[in-house]
């Protein structure tokens, strides 16, 4: 399988702090990568770098075997992300945000994308609501439509569900491992929800103070460190250290 | 009354002010900027009382232009802001846009807004105050071309600022303005500044367009030479706007900005 994303070795400092301390990870094409670690661990520095948002202070991100600090914008192209941490404009309509986003993407056929996502997604009869008048759950709905407007190839998910209730929660799950399959997209996934994970995932990466701690598939992880489920591995793995001191 | 939850909800807004260099200056200049443009408006009027006798639109004109470089310079920043408040900042930012096209988007539809605002004024002053801003005839739209270059040179600056120091930088966004405005000379003559004020505000694009608006409107007489000047030191701080720009953004990579757009 071809990998559709690769980081080599990247390192983030703020001043003299550690964000991120050398880690290297691939995803491959129609792979769902989990990436976990407590609050603080380097988890949204890691997904600003691959976003653009963010300079690594050493080491290299490829997308699509593109190099991310000199082809920002064809790989911007290429990817999207959804974060409950940030929003659509409030005072446009659905439809508005949606088309305001295709043609920042420059998506052609504009019309019948948005008449694609809105029919998978269920939002067709929220196209004409103030977006910022919208339920929690039909918000997210609304901005996984956005993520996925570009067609992207690589999909970065933070917290994806988070303040869901167990409904829409499953249908997005249900969703992104069905949109996944259909279009050979990879997906990295920050989450804290084991649950998501270990549905969802093909293998995670743990990270801890800026450092990949563990990595594998979540069954072999659990047997790995004689738990019985992804939670318990997570909790072992975040009190290590404080144990040992 | 709990004296300690007042101290609480003191300390909550203390604290913030003391965090934030954006806030700290915008608290210590604002006032003396006040003192400081009224004042020299009144020394102005005390010593001259007759400078306005033949031309009554002077004044409206000068405010009318003003506005214009205000709605210009702060429409650009709302717009810039709008994004930071919808917390759509991120979104932007991750779309697959060059600075460039974000300015010149930015630069569009602050253009836009301000010519909403400015025409309705522009029709008023004629019907309530029997005054034309039309009379400075075709170096009108030199004068207001030189202007919008202005405010929306302050308009990237100061979006350079919010990227660099994120929301704090908000209120130094409003105020702009009214920190140049003693140097504009947009109500008085150039002469009525202190020598060292006068030598800051040949600096400015500022006093060339407004001097020049009241020599046609009182004397007659076009002095190309304003025109100019404002035009050249526009161009010096529309590139430097759009240099800062740039490397602020860069600078936002550097920290983190981007993703982190808090108080």
């Amino acid at each position: 399988m071809k990998n559709l994303i690769e980081v080599k070795n990247i390192k983030k400092n703020y001043g003299k702090k550690e964000a991120v301390k050398g880690i290297s990870f691939n995803v491959e094409e129609d792979e769902i990568l989990g990436l976990l670690g407590p609050n603080g661990s380097g988890k949204t520095t890691t997904i600003g770098m691959l976003l653009g948002l963010l300079k690594p202070t050493s080491g290299q991100i490829f997308i699509n075997n593109l190099k991310l600090e000199e082809n920002r914008i064809e790989i911007l192209e290429m990817i999207n992300f959804i974060s409950p941490y940030i929003e659509l404009p409030k005072k446009l309509t659905v439809k508005q945000n949606l088309y305001v986003y295709s043609k920042l993407y420059k998506v052609k056929n504009i019309k019948e994308r948005i008449e694609y996502l809105s029919e998978k997604l269920r939002i067709g009869e929220l196209l004409n609501s103030i977006t910022g008048e919208l339920s929690s759950g039909q918000k997210n709905r609304v901005s996984l439509a956005k993520a996925l407007v570009n067609e992207p190839k690589v999909l970065l998910l933070d917290e994806p569900t988070a303040s869901l209730d167990p409904e829409v929660g499953d249908f997005v799950r249900t969703f992104l491992e069905e949109y996944k399959k259909e279009k050979k997209i990879s997906i990295l996934l920050a989450s804290h929800n084991m649950n998501e994970v270990t549905r969802l995932c093909k293998s995670v990466l743990m990270m801890k103070n800026g450092e990949i701690v563990d990595q594998g598939k979540p069954e072999d992880l659990i047997t790995k460190h004689g738990r019985t489920n992804l939670e318990e591995v997570f909790l072992k793995l975040s009190r290590s250290k404080s144990e040992s001191n | 009354m709990s004296l300690t939850r007042i101290y609480g909800l003191f300390l909550r807004h203390f604290y913030l002010i003391t965090r934030s260099f954006p806030r700290i200056l915008d608290l210590v200049y604002w006032p003396s900027i006040q003192i400081t443009l009224w004042g020299f408006i009144s020394n102005f009027f005390a010593t001259h009382t007759t400078y306005y006798n033949n031309a009554v639109g002077v004044i409206l004109t000068c405010a009318i232009l003003y506005d214009f470089l205000f709605r210009t310079s702060i429409g650009f920043n709302m717009l810039f802001l709008e994004e930071i408040w919808s917390r759509n900042f991120t979104n932007l930012f991750i779309a697959p846009m060059r600075i460039g096209e974000i300015l010149t988007s930015l630069v569009i539809t602050a253009l836009i807004r301000s010519l909403i605002g400015l025409i309705p004024a522009i029709l008023l002053t004629s019907p309530l105050f029997g005054i034309s801003i039309l009379d400075l005839g075709i170096f009108l739209f030199f004068l207001f071309l030189s202007l919008y270059f202005f405010g929306i040179t302050l308009g990237i600056l100061v979006s350079s600022g919010l990227l660099r120091f994120g929301p704090s930088f908000e209120n130094i966004a409003w105020s702009t303005m009214f920190l140049l405005a003693p140097f504009g000379c947009i109500y008085y003559p150039i002469e009525t500044l202190p020598e060292i004020f006068q030598k800051i505000a040949y600096l400015l694009p500022l006093v060339y367009i407004f001097e020049e608006a009241r020599n046609i409107l009182i004397n007659q007489t076009v002095n190309i030479e304003n025109v100019y000047y404002a035009f050249m030191w526009n161009a010096f701080y529309f590139s430097l706007s759009i240099a800062l720009f740039y490397y602020s953004f860069n600078a936002a990579k550097n920290k983190g900005t981007l993703i982190n757009m808090g108080e």
